[in-house]
């Protein structure tokens, strides 16, 4: 929220930028109390109640501006908030702060006075696993529903004890909230959550004044299916790897998927054959653009009506490309194709005729975006709806943790694929796309042109596969038949998920299950940033930004 | 006619119109009119068969999205699969004007209420596609402590279309099967609900109500999900 000074060096960078973390840890003096290891970054052991102190020291002076996840967890002897921080401009720069409380007062200091988007991270860990956070702006639950009973992801949870769930038509938000001016002529109404512009199963609580929206709560969990109780009581090898397709599930199955192999593989320390990887390049890249293509399409529906054209035109093209994802899983939505150390089972035969049909799409591909950009962009209808409406600007981007599109629709140029490289993706020319307009076309016009970047590389890795010699095609690694990381072995990884940072945390208790898995979700994160920008604008103009936002609800609840 | 042979003839009509209705159709089917005049044959049996007929033929679906059989429900409406062929591609955005709901995802214990709520909302004669295995049994979330063991959990189901997610070529099936059961007035039998919307005043009174007592109203709606029966 300052203005761009001349910025310090951020404390504890070595000049060849790599994090110096004992300097780092000097920074922060006598409140480290304990440093531990883990696979991805180091964890400074704070005291509950100087999180925010601590938190803040780091922003500031170190530069760690990205919150990118808050796990919480219980051990036997006690609860545990890690704050997985990042940063911006380097995404490879990690620290964990690691916040261990007593069983008996699991108490901790809020960290939303720091980042915003701590808001919504503790209320999910408080709802799940029962941390209490200390000077928590708004501290209820929020996947579950208020009237539950027992933390579910808490070691003393028990499944079969009856609960009852209200069905309270007419709530009315303004009574709890202060926030809201009390004695103004507003009109609160339920939007969802069974509406056709919520994009599934949201309920927004919108307070009105007049038309301008005065406040809005994004009420989600109505599709909270227990993702990662299920990841918990999965084996490592092979039964997670379906779930990841569910999360975000419009065709982004692969993105997901990878998210877990990149995560779990780093983990066990096993390596991917260079030719996997250029599959799973491959076919990643048609996930983001079939999802892209049904953002762009409902976007469309949502702010026009346009059902006829776009909508139908980007359902056609999802089409193609689903049946090029399904000759290659043999699926249509939820592939399972990724495996840990590798992908399934090699391109399929006749593979002249499997290339043929890419290059197919790829050539028609052009012609289909230009006539994207005809009815949309250079549609004045469309830009009188989404210019300059629903800003959001960098620094709250920032804040909030937003990521993929949307941030970048904000300036903010963040794309793991290039900041933080895995797969294939640095050997391949390809470029990021950002644009400085903050609004919702800002959002839009990003994902057209992504995808036309999604195409260079799906081309790149055709290329490469064609030419690939035939006994060097190694799809799978030597993978043990079933992985038990060593005991406490911790992990935070994420992979560019179709609506940003898809990050996983896992650790390992020496079984061949994981004893905690967190799924950090780019459109959880994205979501919170709607009030940001529909506050004080028209309803319609709500649902643009909403739609612009792209979320998917199987991965904001999980 | 004397009052006497009146009689008779009511009665005649009453034992035709069972005969004709055989078993296992569904009273839902039995317009007013039927039951107004009995059936003087012929006009009636054979307007009642064109109703059937119209039903199935001109379906309004409710635009109903939850989880990820959505997007593959999107695609039946859409290009290429077109469910409109089959005479059932209207989706209606509110459940007033609807007939037929397709449950097209995972349900969880927030939703639950909700849904019953829309179901409620719709006018008879409706009916329930559901579709994925998560709508008939929980599905891949079966063991999750906040799913409920499929739809029917909640509302009656016609008509099951299995698979994760199903293809539009398997949910086209169900819907035209579904077509077929209304042409020839034959709905499933209506299976007992465990959860129901109650006012929570009318619930016994255990350790969970008590201590609920002073967050939910006695007159609130609410649902009470004994997990441990349902599993
Ligand atoms: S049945 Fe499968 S595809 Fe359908 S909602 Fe359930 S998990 Fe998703």
């Amino acid at each position: 929220m300052s203005l761009e000074q001349p910025r310090q060096p951020d404390a504890g960078v070595t000049p060849e930028g790599d994090l110096d973390y004992d300097e780092l840890a000097d920074l922060l003096g006598e409140r480290v109390l304990d440093r531990e290891e883990h696979i991805n970054a180091e964890g400074f052991v704070v005291r509950p109640d100087e999180v925010e102190d601590t938190l803040s020291t780091l922003k500031q002076e170190a530069g760690f501006d990205h919150l990118s996840c808050v796990t919480a967890q219980d051990y036997q002897d006690r609860y545990e908030s890690i704050y997985h921080l990042k940063k911006y401009d380097d995404p490879t720069q990690e620290l964990s702060v690691v916040v261990p409380t007593t069983r008996d007062d699991p108490t901790s200091e809020s960290a939303a006075g720091v980042f915003d988007t701590a808001d919504w991270q503790e209320r999910e860990a408080f709802d799940l696993v029962g941390v209490d956070y200390e000077g928590h702006p708004d501290p209820r639950r929020i996947l579950l529903p208020e009237t539950w009973q027992g933390h579910p992801l808490s070691q003393d949870y028990n499944q079969d004890k009856p609960q009852i769930v209200p069905l309270r038509e007419h709530a009315n938000p303004t009574e709890e909230r202060t926030n809201v001016p009390q004695e103004s002529d507003t009109m609160f109404i339920n939007i969802g959550p069974h509406h056709p512009a919520t994009h599934g199963v949201l309920h927004i609580k919108t307070t009105l004044d007049g038309e301008q929206v005065a406040d809005i709560d994004p009420d989600v969990g109505y599709l909270h299916r227990c993702e990662e109780q299920m990841c918990q009581q999965s084996t490592y090898r092979h039964q997670i790897m379906p779930y990841p397709d569910r999360w975000d599930y419009i065709s982004a199955g692969i993105l997901n998927e990878w998210a877990y192999a990149r995560a779990a593989e780093d983990m066990a320390d096993l390596a991917v054959p260079e030719y996997a990887q250029v599959i799973r390049t491959m076919s990643a890249e048609m996930c983001r653009i079939a999802a892209h293509l049904l953002a762009v399409g409902t976007f469309a529906l949502d702010i026009y009506g346009d059902f006829t054209a776009i909508f139908m035109y980007a359902i056609r093209d999802r089409e193609v490309i689903q049946n090029l994802l399904e000759d290659l899983t043999g699926q249509r939505l939820m592939f399972n194709y990724l495996r840990l150390g590798g992908v399934a089972w090699d391109l399929p035969e006749p593979r002249e005729e499997y290339f043929e049909s890419v290059r197919d799409f790829l050539d028609e591909w052009p012609s289909r975006l230009e006539e994207y950009h005809n009815l949309l962009t250079s549609n004045e209808l469309f830009q009188m709806r989404v210019v300059d409406t629903g800003i959001l600007p960098p620094e709250e981007a920032k804040s909030y943790g937003a990521t993929g599109p949307v941030a970048r629709g904000s300036g903010v140029d963040y794309d793991l694929r290039r900041d933080d490289p895995y797969g294939y993706y640095d050997q391949l020319d390809w470029d990021v796309v950002t644009d400085e307009g903050c609004d919702n076309f800002a959002r839009a016009s990003v994902r057209l042109q992504e995808m036309e970047e999604s195409a260079r590389i799906i081309e790149q890795c055709v290329d490469l596969l064609e030419d690939w010699p035939e006994d060097e095609r190694d799809i799978q690694s030597n993978v043990p038949r079933t992985l038990k990381p060593e005991p406490d072995t911790e992990i935070y990884r994420a992979v560019e998920g179709a609506k940003g940072e898809l990050g996983i945390y896992m650790r390992s208790d020496g079984t061949d299950k994981p004893a905690r898995f967190k799924i950090r979700s780019p459109c959880f994160c994205n979501l919170q940033t709607l009030p940001v920008m529909a506050e004080g604008e028209y309803i319609p103009d709500m649902i643009a930004a909403l739609g612009s936002l792209d979320i998917v609800l199987g991965e904001v609840d999980r | 006619m004397s009052k006497n042979e009146l009689h008779d003839t009511l009665d005649q009509a009453q034992s035709t119109q069972e005969a004709r209705m055989g078993e296992g159709v569904d009273s839902r089917f039995n317009s007013k009119l039927r039951e107004a005049f009995g059936s003087t044959p012929f006009i009636l049996t054979k307007f009642d068969q064109f109703m059937n007929w119209v039903r199935g033929s001109s379906m309004f679906m409710l635009l109903f999205g939850i989880a990820c059989c959505s997007i593959e429900m999107m695609h039946t409406y859409a290009v290429k699969h077109d469910l409109d062929r089959f005479g059932a591609g209207v989706p209606r955005a509110s459940p007033r004007q609807a007939d037929v709901i397709i449950v097209p995802g995972t349900i969880v214990s927030k939703f639950a209420p909700r849904m019953k709520r829309v179901y409620d909302q719709m006018p008879e004669p409706k009916f329930v596609v559901s579709m994925g295995s998560c709508t008939i049994s929980g599905g891949p979330f079966q063991e999750g402590y906040n799913v409920i063991k499929g739809v029917e959990e909640v509302i009656p189901v016609d008509i099951h279309v299995p698979g994760c997610p199903p293809r539009p070529e398997a949910l086209i099936y169900g819907i035209a099967k579904l077509q077929e059961r209304i042409a020839n007035g034959e709905t499933s039998p209506v299976t007992v609900k465990p959860y129901e919307l109650e006012q929570f005043g009318d619930l016994e009174q255990d350790e969970l109500v008590t201590k609920l007592a002073d967050q939910v109203d006695e007159d609130d709606l609410v649902m009470r999900y004994n997990w441990a029966d349902s599993a």
